[in-house]
């Protein structure tokens, strides 16, 4: 019994991720908390899109099945559980049930690198970016083999537009990766990593976040990858493969119940995934804003402070709208249900000022709080954008992202080279 | 039954060994054009892993930085890539006009 | 880290290989074989890694699995007859083929069972051998004192650029 627990707590003092201290239970243990997050961030996911969405819109959304439609997800879920499964009748068994298999695979899979924190990955791979841009290409196959399966010819247009449009928008946001990547060389040494805890204390050493470095450079390659991610990932504008006024849901239209929930799963999780590797590489990962600004002890408290100051805001958010809560007594049992999850919110912001949990805390939260601004600008981005028909959208992928990629490579490049804002502050310094 | 426990560079050159076979049997075997570009493709990987298993031999006598095997594994990954793409091109260009994929069927001189 | 339980996974990832291979080789169903195919590109991945390769193995999932593989379906989708499924699906001279590949079989297994001794025993490699290996294979192809492959590496673009073109100009419709 000693030597487990001793194995178990030898993980606690060295200070490594899971995969290379070689500790196969917390191992265990990070992919356990992995799976579980990224289940309720999807399910938390489904709830956001149909009330922004709906927000924006001019509407109100679910509103029935809790308070505020917060239970709308459960119900969604349970429906596609209990739905009959049906499986087109010249259909090819084995491809058409190993698809959406792959697409979830290759959609979790991402997230064995993806660094919360310092230590706080499951491994830090040395080809940790190659490795979630090579498995994330893996989920092009799912969606050929599922339009293949189906037999039937919408499935079979979807699947080949959305492979195609993937396709050719993994090689802007592979161009847009290196100028990235070029970037963490500007060190003493001159090698850079492509591993992403890496990339992040390159960001952290450098002192810049790399969206702002080489001033336009950074934000030209930070914005290819943004679009290019939404089209990796089937959202609006670039929906086209699976746009109901289209394609009568593209590449899916055959798959009912549980398998189509498992392409729904491995949507927004590559969502999430590809959210990750842009704050990694331009938003500065697990890192603060402004740490060299606003530094001190001061402001490191009022930094410190946010993750309970988040939570204690949606607690306020819940108890507002208890009080705007019609006064029928139909509307209790929600009304209770609403004030209860405002009690749990508030409960959690109020442990997250104890100083021993906010210390631990923080490079989980700051990543998450910008994992969640991505959600929002792609579910603003489906309320806002008209649809791209699939000529414009291949147009735009290889005739504008493509030169515009290899443009800022290069200028990334030179700039690392001639370092020319070292040259534009001597110049100014001389002059002034 | 050491010999099988104990995994040594010999195992990983006589899995490409058997591989090499699996694609050369293809190859000479069978009809259809998809498949056997895709026993060339076996073909290619088997001999991929024998550059990088002997590059991870010469790795354990020579110093870390023998990678000699790898880098020329990457080649010849780029050159399979260059490869599948110009014979697929050729087979959906003779598809257009002989509406066949099987090999034998391409006998246009035998009149 | 050590590595752990290597002739499990060493013969887990080579059956997955050879039963794909032998997949690949017998069906009837194009796709059929090449899903088999992306099975033993993936396993080959992992063999990479045990070999300590790990940018070799990135490379492979990425080019191979995820960019020839979505190539062959594209082109068995377009060029998929329905009839090919119910002829012969071996070659008049197959035994010829078999007897061949069995004649390079038995010579292979010549060579490596009288060349055993010149593989002496693995030398154990250091231990961070896969902390640094994009940084050596870097330094291999583009490094300032060792750098060798450089004009390799130009010309492989060229000849990617030739594909390209020679692709493009060979698939599309006549004009």
């Amino acid at each position: 019994m000693q030597p487990i627990i001793d194995y178990i707590k030898s993980y606690l003092d060295s200070n490594q991720t899971p995969g290379g201290a070689g500790n196969v239970f917390w191992a265990f243990v990070y992919i356990l908390l992995v799976f579980v997050g990224l289940s309720v961030a999807v399910i938390a996911m489904n709830w956001l899109e149909r009330k922004i969405l709906a927000h924006m819109q001019v509407r109100l959304g679910p509103m029935r099945v809790g308070p505020h439609g917060l239970l709308q997800p459960i119900a969604d879920a349970l429906k596609l559980l209990l739905k009959e499964d049906i499986i087109p009748a010249e259909a090819d068994g084995l491809v058409f049930w190993i698809a959406p298999f792959i697409v979830v695979l290759a959609a979790f899979t991402v997230f064995v690198v993806v660094p919360f924190g310092p230590t706080h990955a499951i491994t830090d791979m040395n080809i940790g970016i190659l490795f979630m841009l090579g498995v994330s290409s893996l989920s092009v196959l799912g969606i050929v083999m599922a339009g293949w399966a189906s037999n039937s010819h919408y499935p079979l247009i979807g699947a080949l537009r959305s492979s195609a449009q993937m396709v050719s928008y993994e090689v802007a946001m592979g161009l847009a990766v290196v100028s990235a990547i070029l970037m963490t060389s500007l060190n003493d040494s001159g090698t850079g990593t492509l591993s992403m805890i890496g990339i992040v204390q390159a960001q952290q050493a450098e002192g810049v976040w790399f969206v702002f470095k080489f001033f336009p450079l950074g934000l030209v390659a930070f914005f290819i990858f943004a679009i290019a991610m939404v089209a990796e990932t089937n959202r609006a504008p670039f929906d086209l493969p699976e746009a109901e006024s289209e394609l009568t849901a593209g590449f899916h239209t055959e798959y009912s119940g549980f398998r189509w929930s498992l392409f729904f799963l491995a949507e927004y999780s590559a969502m999430i995934a590809v959210s990750s590797i842009a704050i990694t590489l331009w938003l500065g990962g697990w890192l603060r804003p402004f740490p060299n600004w606003l530094s001190g002890s001061v402001w490191t408290l009022v930094f410190n402070l946010f993750p309970g100051i988040t939570f204690l805001f949606l607690a306020g958010l819940c108890f507002y709208n208890v009080r705007r809560m019609p006064k029928h007594p139909y509307f209790k049992i929600q009304t209770m249900g609403l004030a209860g999850f405002g009690g749990l919110l508030g409960l959690i912001g109020l442990f997250l000022f104890v100083p021993a949990v906010f210390t631990r805390v923080q490079d989980i939260y700051w990543f998450s709080i910008k994992v969640a601004g991505f959600m929002y600008l792609y579910i603003w981005y489906r309320g806002t954008f008209p649809r791209y028909r699939f000529d414009q959208l291949m147009k735009v992928g290889w005739k504008v992202l493509l030169p515009t990629g290899l443009t800022v490579l290069v200028l990334t490049a030179l700039a690392g080279f001639l370092d020319p804002y070292a040259y534009l502050e001597a110049w100014l310094k001389r002059l002034l | 039954m050491d010999t099988m426990l104990h995994i040594s560079t010999l195992h990983y050159l006589v899995l490409g060994a058997a591989l090499f076979l699996l694609g050369v049997i293809g190859v000479l075997t069978r009809r259809n054009v998809v498949i056997v570009l895709m026993s060339i493709e076996l073909i290619l990987n088997a001999v991929n892993l024998n550059l990088v298993a002997f590059s991870h031999y010469w790795q354990g006598i020579q110093g870390p930085n023998a990678l000699h095997g790898q880098v020329f594994a990457i080649f010849v990954i780029t050159d399979a890539a260059a490869e599948a793409a110009v014979g697929l091109g050729i087979l959906i260009a003779f598809f257009r006009n002989k509406e066949t994929i099987n090999v034998d069927e391409v006998n246009l001189l035998k009149w | 880290m050590t590595p752990v339980a290597t002739p499990f996974f060493f013969y887990l990832l080579s059956g997955t290989m050879l039963i794909g291979g032998i997949l690949v080789i017998t069906r009837k169903n194009a796709v059929h074989s090449a899903l088999a195919l992306i099975a033993t590109l993936l396993a080959q991945a992992g063999i990479y890694l045990m070999l300590y390769a790990p940018f070799v193995a990135g490379v492979q999932i990425i080019l191979y699995a995820g960019g020839i593989m979505v190539l062959f379906l594209f082109v068995i989708m377009l060029v998929n007859i329905e009839r090919t499924q119910k002829e012969r699906q071996f070659n008049k001279q197959w035994l010829v083929g078999v007897v061949a590949a069995g004649a390079l079989g038995g010579l292979f297994i010549a060579i490596y069972t009288k060349g055993k001794g010149i593989f002496p025993d693995r030398v154990m490699p250091p231990s961070n051998l896969e902390a640094s290996n994009v940084q050596q294979v870097g330094a291999l192809l583009y490094g300032p004192g060792t750098g060798q492959y450089m004009f390799a590496f130009e010309i492989a673009s060229l000849l990617l650029l030739v594909a390209i073109i020679g692709a493009v100009v060979m698939a599309k419709k006549r004009i």
